[in-house]
């Protein structure tokens, strides 16, 4: 592990992690691919925010209207730097990653930039809300949806290409919330770009934990959310490149998006405001400045280093487990810190209130990825996701407590 | 909340009683029979538990209930024991017996559970305290009254035509 990397000393900053949960038993945090926890200095940013800057965005014409704009926007400055954007304006704030990517699809669909007879591409391995999103959209639009299967190992099959000439939009996870698979996306999108499609990437668990730079990337349009990345919930990002958000229609109606309004039509604000109907979420944005701040000072190839090598430890001891099955692949290189797996003889639900019952914090269920589930042919599965205060200690909790649940239940 | 209540809550051995793991291991009636006058599809949305369920009839009397459920332990032993309970009774004594089921179930640990009534589902009480099991437990049970509501329906139907 990088030397410069002090996990103890990051623990610290996370006052969650000292709980004591039911028998005294100490946390034992492995749901950070569902939420990450939040640091002091995230949490003290949205205090201080509230405390003393409060108010009203962009129309307060007051001091402190001033200081929240100003607060409001130095997160979209951090954001939009911390990701590589050209241009600050190009990041738009939404509630979440699913928001941000139903955003694309709508304005896409109202563009009129897919019709009878094209084709949406995506992939098995999507977490629902880049799946269901396109469905919807090529409903409404007479486009048919086409996917990119998954090999045995639980990596895109490139080989077996859906992208055609009648391909309008690509649109594929970076990494994968059940797999933890990290996708060459670099090359979806130049595939996608070969045939004049436009491109999503779900970024949603990757911004959390390794270097993510959009404009080396060259997607048309990258979506992430907030509080995966020790950020706060109820705000998401989605990057767009500035001359296409310029060309697109609005996506919700409301205060803060227009130009001029008549009781007749309206014209609309430029990009980002086009997309921010409304109140938008200012001290959240504050605590994502806060968040990228964070992993700035913590460095994200530190980050990426720390979380490659913890899941590197975790599938060498969970393979020495009989009957445990990882789903996705059992190598740690393309890869990140999502594990899920099967124990024979006892479904996820018993898996994880075991676990539970030792402090182990894991989710069961499909995590949103039915279609990636029935892949494998599962039902569900149990994982374990890391992240950049995971310790080996907690890893081996993990192990352990999976041997007890075994014994438990005589599998 | 005390402490000492908190770490009961937290007790998984209240929660998986040895009836309810031997329920499990031995299922009481699993697997889909063929006829039956109502068949349903019940899922639990946010883990994917599934139960497809058929009601056979014999008047109003239900004659079996058979299922084919994928799902944790408490989700099949309830299927199991669910079936043991309704299976040889009339369908509106097995809808009394569902509503003190889903009562215990929904109780949050506060529902006394009649045993003659319940029998091998008094072993549930300890699932009322685990809030995000209740699903499971009450998966295979919505299933049977979806089932056998339009069972009767339907013969309600046939009666009205004939
Ligand atoms: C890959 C991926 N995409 C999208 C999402 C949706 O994020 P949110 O629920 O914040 O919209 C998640 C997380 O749940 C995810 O893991």
């Amino acid at each position: 592990m990088s030397a410069t990397y002090d996990v103890a000393r990051v623990r610290e900053d996370f006052p969650i992690l000292q709980r004591r949960l039911a028998g005294d038993l100490p946390l034992v945090y492995l749901d950070s691919a569902n939420t990450s926890q939040k640091p002091r200095q995230v949490v003290d940013a949205i205090d201080a925010h509230y405390l003393a800057h409060n108010a009203n965005v962009a129309r307060a014409m007051h001091q402190l209207g001033a200081e929240a704009s100003e607060a409001f926007e130095l997160g979209r400055t951090k954001v939009a730097g911390f990701i590589g954007a050209s241009r600050r304006e190009e990041v738009v704030f939404t509630k979440n990653a699913s928001e941000a990517i139903n955003l694309v699809a709508r304005v896409l669909g109202d563009a009129g930039a897919v019709g009878p007879g094209d084709e949406i591409v995506i992939s098995q391995m999507e977490h629902h809300s880049n799946i269901v999103p396109w469905q919807l959209l090529a409903e409404r639009t007479g486009a048919t949806l086409r996917w990119f299967g998954i090999t045995p190992e639980g990596r895109l099959d490139l080989e077996d290409d859906p992208i055609t000439e009648r391909t309008k939009i690509v649109a594929v996870t970076w990494v994968s919330n059940m797999l933890g698979t990290i996708n060459p996306v670099a090359e979806v999108v130049a595939r996608a770009k070969a045939v004049g499609a436009y491109t999503l990437i779900d970024a949603s668990q990757a911004v959390p934990q390794i270097p993510v730079d959009v404009a080396a990337l060259g997607a048309d349009f990258v979506a992430f959310t907030g509080h995966k990345m020790v950020g706060p919930t109820g705000i998401g990002v989605l990057h767009g490149r500035y001359d296409l958000l310029a060309s697109l229609p609005p996506f919700l109606g409301g205060g803060e998006m227009i130009e001029t309004v008549t009781m007749e039509r309206s014209t609309f604000a430029p990009p980002p405001a086009r997309f921010e109907a409304g109140t938008p979420p200012i001290a959240q944005s504050v605590g994502l400045g806060a968040a990228v701040d964070y992993l700035t000072a913590l460095g994200m190839e530190n980050v990426a280093a720390h979380e490659q090598a913890i899941t590197a430890y975790a599938l060498e001891r969970l393979v020495e487990i009989d009957g445990l099955t990882v789903v996705g692949p059992k190598e740690a290189v393309d890869r990140g810190g999502a594990i899920s797996f099967t124990l024979d003889g006892v479904h996820p639900h018993d898996v994880a209130q075991l676990l539970d019952s030792k402090g182990v914090a894991v989710r069961a269920g499909h995590h949103c990825a039915k279609p990636a589930h029935a892949h494998f042919g599962v039902q569900s599965t149990t994982r374990a996701s890391f992240y950049l205060y995971t310790t080996e200690a907690e890893i081996d909790a993990l192990v352990d407590s999976i041997w007890h649940t075994k014994k438990y239940f005589g599998a | 909340m005390t402490n000492s209540a908190n770490s009961d809550a937290m007790n998984v051995d209240s929660l998986y009683q040895e009836i309810i793991l031997d329920h499990y291991k031995h299922p009481h009636g699993a697997g889909l029979r063929d006829g039956g006058d109502a068949e349903v599809h019940h899922v639990n949305p946010t883990c994917g538990d599934e139960i497809t369920l058929r009601v056979h009839l014999d008047g109003d009397v239900v004659r079996d209930v058979s299922y084919d459920a994928e799902g944790c332990s408490i989700s099949q032993a309830s299927a199991s024991v669910m079936n043991e309970l309704v299976v040889g009774h009339s369908v509106a004594d097995g809808f009394a017996t569902l509503d003190a089921f889903q009562a215990l179930m929904q109780g949050k640990g506060q529902v006394e559970p009649d045993e003659d009534v319940l029998e091998d589902g008094i072993a549930f009480a300890g699932v009322a305290q685990f809030p995000a099991r209740v699903k499971c437990a009450l998966l295979s049970w919505m299933a049977f009254k979806d089932a056998a509501t339009q069972a009767t329906g339907a013969q309600a139907a046939g009666k009205d035509a004939s």
